[in-house]
């Protein structure tokens, strides 16, 4: 029977290990999943073996030096399905801020030593490297995802994934918007949900941790933001923060902000 | 209809009667800058004073200082949540070790709820509920049973806010229907009306004086005020063959510029009722719940259909909103879906006003 297990493995690129957490975090449903599939590469947790084959390869992390840009050609080669877990796989992450800047000079600003440190010019999410089989956005992503996603993918069927705004969870909670109460510039409109209107549930105004909805309206609601008082820059940096690279979220922020750094 | 006078110093008995027959109270509550609906179990904890300015994309309140515990107009929330549940398991399913797979109900909710400080609008917004979901072939069971063990508490809406068009729509604003009590909010006190055998019994246990001439003549003159205070309103209460008219309208695109697509409008929406369904199953994958979500036309799950999604943008979206809502309606249950309670019109992000676009398509002003 334990033959029989599907394998697994959890693999970290440019990341803060958070999104692993949500496994360990897991409490009792931990043990099922132990149970339910064979765990063969997770460092964190303990087991080490990088390059075994497996049935799904979660990967945590972006890509933003040339080793990782190799290693995850190899970790695609032997995986059948491959699920991003977290902003950083699925967008670039916070680390793609400085796509939009010189990273040269941010090195060079921090670093006594910068030529010692080989980093790629841009953070760049799992999906610009290699085939994504299923991303599960957030920041961290949620046990409830990674348990829904492995579930599906055990049943043979297409996983179930949100890609609805905030707003429908936020209704469905029955939070007063803090938009159209406080004059809050919340995201809400335009990001995924996933997370449970979180952040409106306890009255402040949704970050877009869990990056761009399906169909999301990014330049109406920067407009907004506009109109509620907010200067070009500061909507620029609702925009260009956790999730700042996803295209739409890109899209809206940069033209406040004027043109990128060549 | 014969009507008693209820002074507001004495009106802890009307929450006590309800009690006493086994309701749980539900009223207007402050709460995060809002008036929501809440439990309530005291009469101070209503919003004595506190009263609404509302504007397209904007909501706020204030202390104004008065004695009344309703000189307001609706916060976001109607009585849909209280009998169409935002999200509930509908049954669940079990395989067990042979592999059998056993279908088991899951129980409709059986409390018993009082709501009280119901508007007209509200009314007629369930009329529509009800039409949808326990009036057709299949009854919903959940919505049934909580629909069953209600009993309504209307209040006359003196205090419409500006984004309010109820008039136009023919819903209010004075309560004329469903109702099992009906108040008139007065300076000391409330006009008791009974509107249901339920109403009378209850009313019945309350020490009523009897209404006096000038108190009915007082009552009816501020409902009266409230009415023409009104300056929103729809071209017509039939827009079907407008809309049909102008499916290619530019306007459409003109909205679809500023629409989000966040289904704001319609989870706010007292009459909209469209719904997914989820399946939940354990890791163990041997247990699994199957559960009915509020949904929107502005998903784009709601019209997926194998393979294919028949609205992809926000321009069919909007439109099968709108085209649904005040027209296709009138095919379905013989009238629009819409009652002018003009919460889509305070709670859209972006302030987006259906009066307008609706004008704008099919002609006619929107402020009268």
């Amino acid at each position: 029977m334990n033959n029989a297990r599907p394998r697994i493995a959890v693999h970290k690129f440019a990341s803060c290990d958070g999104c692993q957490l949500a496994f360990l975090n897991l409490g009792e449903d931990l043990l099922a999943l132990a149970q339910a599939v064979e765990i063969v590469h997770f460092a964190e947790a303990g087991p080490v073996d990088p390059d075994a084959a497996v049935d799904i390869a979660f990967i945590e992390g972006s890509i933003s030096t040339p080793e990782d840009a190799e290693r995850v050609r190899r970790v695609r080669a032997n995986s059948r399905y491959l699920v991003t877990v977290g902003a950083c796989a699925t967008s670039g992450g916070l680390q793609a801020l400085r796509n939009f800047a010189d990273a040269r000079e941010w090195l060079a600003a921090i670093y006594a030593k910068p030529e010692y440190i080989q980093s790629l010019a841009t953070s760049t999410p799992i999906s610009s490297h290699v085939k994504v089989d299923l991303e599960l956005w957030g920041c961290p992503v949620s046990g409830r995802q990674l348990l829904a996603a492995t579930r599906s993918l055990l049943f043979a069927v297409p996983p179930w994934y949100e890609k609805d705004k905030v707003c429908l969870e936020c209704k469905r909670h029955q939070n007063v918007c803090v938009m159209v109460a406080k004059g809050a510039p919340c995201l809400g409109p335009v990001t995924r949900a996933g997370c449970g209107a979180l952040c409106p549930a306890f009255r402040r105004d949704c970050y877009a941790c869990y990056g761009p909805a399906e169909n999301p309206n990014a330049e109406s609601l920067a407009r907004r933001f506009e109109g509620l008082g907010l200067m070009p820059e500061a909507v620029a940096r609702r925009f260009l923060f956790i999730n700042g690279a996803a295209p739409a979220f890109a899209e809206a922020g940069l033209k406040r902000r004027g043109k990128p750094h060549d | 209809m014969e009507s008693g006078f209820l002074p507001r110093t004495r009106f802890q008995t009307l929450l006590d009667a309800l009690h006493r027959a086994g309701y749980r109270c539900v009223g207007p509550r402050v709460r995060d800058g809002a008036i929501v609906y809440d439990t309530l179990t005291r009469a101070e904890e209503l919003p004595r004073g506190m009263r609404d300015r509302q504007a397209p994309g904007r909501y706020r309140l204030e202390q104004t200082g008065n004695p009344r515990f309703f000189s307001w107009a609706n916060g976001p929330q109607a009585l849909k949540p209280f009998v169409f549940a935002p999200q509930e398991p509908l049954w669940r399913s079990e395989r067990n070790a042979s592999g059998e797979i056993r279908f088991a109900e899951i129980s409709p909710p059986a409390e018993r709820l009082a709501i009280i400080g119901v508007r007209a609008c509200d009314l007629a917004a369930l009329r529509l509920q009800d039409r949808h979901f326990q009036e057709g072939v299949v009854a919903d069971s959940h919505y049934a049973a909580r629909r069953r063990n209600l009993i309504l508490i209307a209040v006359h809406c003196t205090h419409p806010a500006d984004t309010c068009f109820c008039v136009s729509t023919g819903d209010g604003p004075r309560a004329t229907q469903d109702f099992d009590l009906a108040l008139s909010e007065l300076d000391d006190g409330y006009l008791v009306q009974a509107g249901s055998e339920p109403g009378r019994e209850l009313a019945a246990q309350l020490t009523l004086t009897r209404a006096t001439a000038a108190q009915r003549e007082a009552a009816a003159r501020e409902i009266e005020e409230s009415a023409k205070s009104q300056t929103r309103r729809l071209p017509s209460r039939q827009l079907r063959d407008a809309l049909f008219a102008n499916l290619e309208h530019p306007r459409w695109n003109d909205v679809a510029e500023r629409c989000l697509s966040c289904g704001n409008c319609t989870a706010v929406c007292p009459t909209c009722f469209c719904h997914s369904e989820a399946e939940e199953p354990t890791l163990a994958g041997d247990h699994s719940r199957h559960l009915r979500l509020w949904d929107s036309c502005f998903t784009q799950g709601h019209s997926y259909i194998h393979g294919l999604t028949i609205r992809a943008d926000t321009r069919t979206r909007y439109r099968q909103w709108l085209t649904h809502k005040l027209g296709s309606w009138h095919d379905q249950y013989g009238r629009s879906g819409c009652v002018g309670c003009g919460r889509c019109i305070a709670w859209c992000p972006v302030g987006i006003d259906i009066t307008e676009e609706a004008a704008a398509i099919c002609g006619g002003g929107t402020h009268g």
